[in-house]
């Protein structure tokens, strides 16, 4: 599944734009030394074919349901793991700009969650430790199954992470964290399926499709792990930062929100901090507190009349803009 | 089966309505992805209860519309085709979050339904967003647009390759889909080991279709680089006075709730 | 290279799985000829090309282009010499826009940005492709294709030109066009096809391919006459040559034994750089 921008902050949406790009760079750089050509239309025309594929749908049996491939795994295999993760966030680029799939601020997020997790790990670490040299069909079978689950899990963690620490969800951590991972489950085990069914297919028809890519070496390398490491404490540390400020200094807490998000409502500053602080509280404490309700430091006729501006106000600024476009499509068309 | 064929025109559509030649077409990409970019921005680094304050956003999407001369049913359709997910975790806030925070006459309501309507909007605004980039850019000039900011040529190969080839590649899936969709009578769906057998099939017609693209490659000279030919394309005066008024409006929109003001103007009851 | 020569000496090719392409090819075109190849499927014309432009390397035997036979160094020089145009314009142009495709060869040649906009506005004119110039190739109609694909090797300046079934899957008005343009340069040109009427226009010298090797080589004309030589080889007079079905309804030729099997037409994947 993908993130969205709906869901996502500022800040989340940064931070993992700053980390895929850095992979994207890191993998141009090693595409570039692997000197191989073929890479280049290779990559391309694979990657417009998991586009044309994820659209043709399967029925998943025993369920009546249908679904359809995501292809990360396979891309792994196919191109090995630098060629695969560029493809992947490929993919990943056009469907946010056509489909508005996902969004272009939670893009980042997404070529994360869905190439990092495939490309990086679920293919070198366990697709290809787990089938060897001269793999069976049902070998195949249960690699792939074991990969996919794996990229998946990871990569619906990862949303759920990036959506709770954006804070624009109400959903509680364990609450999305139950609904997702066991779905994730299932559309692994799926995923694992029919990849397994496609690569042996494949290595039937024609096996140095395949081992072209036995060759080369997995990513263990130390430019991407640092990377991620790098990002993990990184993360750690904003998270340890802002619990001590929640809980210590409110008002410093309100400025470093204030400076992250960007968000210095002027006119409302007390509201404000309130506001701030226990949405933080909530993300950092991990159990479902609410936060206090916009206005709370204010008293009731302040809030009505607040919200009745609101509301007045909305509606207004709906009419003008509608009036503004149709007025430009009439000078347009005139 | 009808979803691969309605998907794949309503590509083709985009695709052409970029080739348009409005002032905004006309402007150089950088502007307009800047200019989104920070829409995106803006419009996410709300607070989650924040509704009024996001609606002048509209502005950006409805102007962009109006002056690229873009159909608004059909940007309208393809957002709607986008909110299934952000509102399916949205319709959970009012489960969770109950606080009354809004009291309109007899009713309370809850602090939930406020950040799901918040979300819808966000999603609205950051989709309708995306889709009119490339309605009023096109793809090749996104990707040569943040080429110029600094992305890896590699990646911008890439990108310009996946796009050349996706028509190619839906044409032949569609063929392929229907071609067997003809002999099922009805059945929806296939079964696994047809799936995987089909998609094979189309695997192995595009690995030797790599090989032979390849070929022309080298056929012309090509010895590992693919040498961008960089249109003279031209950040100048309509470009800057584009970027920095709409900026200075969305920071401006997002430092001072407009709706609230002119409301309160005309309620009468000011802070 | 002065002369601008083609020629093949005793070319043998066997694929990897041991399916033997080509046994023994020998022919010699000079400079300016216009000449067919044609042949069954799988008799090895797609191979046969294939060592025009070194993309395939010999089981032995030799390919003479100019002065010099074919080796891994003279490759670069080779390939802007001989111009090829594979069957599937949608393989041969795959940039952003015409422009690109058609610039894409001077690019890789080294030219600076002014000879490239000359060369490209030349080859474009040269095909009457100079209103697609900023199109996507997705947006082009086959015949638009097909030429564009002409133009895109042109740019390079090519002394030979090669083209693999340049007529399939043009409507008749397409087809025409592109017969009139390829009548009108003077390179050699090298021409594959099944469109046996486009060959009898179009080149004066044809030889004909029959599992591997060169049944027969001279004037096209002479070639459609023998019809012992057709049938064996799986083909037939071109439409032009065969009687009008309506005023003289004769004997069209049948296989005598019609085969279950097509003979295997193998699609080459080996290739050197």
């Amino acid at each position: 599944m993908h993130m969205a921008d709906a869901l996502v902050s500022p800040a989340v949406g940064a931070a993992f734009w700053a980390a895929s790009a850095g992979i994207i760079a890191h993998s141009s750089a090693r595409l570039r030394k692997q000197l191989d050509d073929r890479k280049v239309p290779l990559m391309g025309v694979l990657g417009a074919f998991v586009f044309a594929a994820q659209m043709i749908n399967f029925s998943i049996p025993a369920t009546g349901s249908s679904g359809h491939l995501g292809g990360g795994l396979l891309l792994a295999i196919l191109l090995g793991p630098s060629a695969a993760f560029l493809t992947i966030a490929s993919i990943l680029m056009v469907q946010a700009l056509f489909f508005a799939d996902g969004g272009l601020l939670a893009l980042g997020c997404n070529i994360f969650n869905l190439g990092v997790f495939p490309a990086f790990i679920a293919h070198p670490f366990i697709y290809s430790k787990l089938i060897g040299r001269e793999p069976s069909q049902s070998r195949m079978v249960f690699a792939a199954i074991i990969a996919a689950v794996v990229a998946l899990q990871c990569g619906s963690l990862g949303v759920v992470l990036q959506t709770f620490v954006s804070g624009v969800s109400s959903l509680p951590f364990d609450t999305f964290v139950l609904l997702m991972q066991p779905i994730h489950l299932a559309i692994g085990v799926i995923e694992g399926v029919v990849t397994a069914l496609i690569v042996s297919f494949v290595y039937r028809a024609r096996p140095e499709v395949l081992h072209s890519v036995i060759k080369e070496k997995p990513v263990g390398e130390l430019p991407v792990r640092s990377l991620l490491t790098a990002f993990l404490i990184s993360a750690a540390l904003i998270g340890g930062l802002f619990s001590w400020l929640a809980s210590e200094q409110p008002d410093g807490l309100e400025w470093s929100i204030a400076r992250i998000t960007g968000s210095e409502n002027l006119p409302q500053p007390g509201l404000k901090a309130h506001e701030a602080l226990n949405a933080v509280q909530e993300k950092m404490a991990f159990l479902p507190d609410y936060t206090l309700p916009e206005g709370a430091g204010l008293d009731k006729n302040q809030r009505l009349g607040k919200t009745l501006s609101g509301i007045v106000g909305g509606a207004l600024t709906l009419v003008i803009c509608t009036l503004i476009g149709i007025v430009l499509r009439r000078r347009r068309q005139g | 089966m009808l979803a691969i064929d309605g998907s794949f025109l309503d590509f083709k559509q985009l695709d052409l309505l970029a080739l348009r030649q409005t002032a905004v077409h006309r402007l150089d990409p950088r502007a307009k992805v800047l200019t989104t970019l920070c829409f995106i921005v803006c419009v996410v680094s709300f607070d989650k209860y924040q509704i009024s304050a996001l609606l002048p956003f509209l502005i950006y999407p409805v102007t962009l519309i109006a002056v690229g001369d873009l159909p608004p049913g059909y940007i309208l359709r393809k957002m709607l085709f986008v909110l299934p997910f952000a509102l399916l975790v949205g319709l959970f806030n009012p489960i969770f979050d109950r606080q009354v925070i809004l009291q309109i006459g007899p009713l309370d309501i809850w602090g939930g339904w406020v950040s799901c309507l918040s979300i819808l909007l966000r999603a609205i605004l950051t989709a309708s967003a995306a889709i009119i980039l490339v309605a009023i850019t096109g793809f090749p000039a996104i990707c040569e647009a943040l080429e110029k900011l600094k992305m890896p040529q590699a990646f911008a190969v890439q990108l310009l390759f996946l796009y050349r080839y996706i028509f190619v590649l839906t044409d032949e899936g569609v063929r392929t889909a229907r071609a067997r969709q003809l002999r099922t009578f009805g059945r929806r769906g296939l079964d696994l080991r047809h799936f995987s057998s089909l998609v094979g099939h189309l695997l192995l017609r595009t690995w030797e279709r790599a090989e032979r693209i390849h070929m022309a490659m080298l056929a012309r000279g090509f010895s590992g680089e693919v040498h961008s030919t960089h249109k003279q394309s031209h950040f100048g005066k309509p470009e800057l006075i584009f970027t920095v008024c709409w900026v200075a409006l969305f920071i401006l929109l997002r430092l001072y709730n407009a709706p609230q003001l002119l409301g309160s103007l005309f309620t009468g009851s000011m802070q | 290279m002065s002369h601008h020569i083609v020629e093949t000496r005793h070319l043998k090719h066997i694929y990897p799985d041991g399916t033997i392409a080509l046994k023994d090819v020998s022919f010699r075109i000079e400079h300016g000829e216009s000449v067919g190849i044609i042949g069954a499927n799988g008799a090895g014309k797609s191979t046969l090309l294939l060592h025009l432009n070194g993309y395939l390397t010999a089981t032995s035997g030799e390919i003479i282009i100019g002065d010099d036979p074919l080796t891994k160094q003279n490759l670069a020089v080779i390939r802007r010499t001989v111009g090829m145009v594979f069957q599937d314009p949608d393989d041969q142009l795959f940039m952003p826009t015409v422009f690109d495709d058609v610039a894409f060869g001077p690019i890789n040649l080294g030219l600076s940005r002014a000879e490239i906009e000359t060369r490209v506005s030349e080859a474009l004119s040269r095909v009457e492709a100079g209103a697609l110039r900023d199109k996507p190739p997705y947006h082009l109609s086959c015949g638009e294709k097909k030429r564009v694909a002409i133009a895109t090797v042109l740019s390079m300046l090519p002394e030979i030109l090669v083209l693999d079934e340049p007529t399939n899957g043009l409507d008749p008005y397409a087809r025409r066009l592109l017969i009139a343009l390829l009548k009108g340069f003077h390179h050699t040109r090298i021409v594959t096809s099944h469109d046996l009427d486009m060959i009898f226009e179009l080149c004066e010298r044809t030889i004909v391919l029959h599992e591997g090797e060169v049944m027969a080589d001279g004037p096209t004309l002479e070639i459609f006459r023998d019809n012992a030589l057709l049938d064996t080889c799986r083909l037939e007079k071109p439409l032009a040559m065969q009687g009008c079905p309506v005023c003289s309804p004769e004997h069209r030729p049948l296989p005598k034994k019609p085969p279950l099997v097509e003979p295997h037409s193998r699609k080459p994947h080996q290739h050197n750089h």
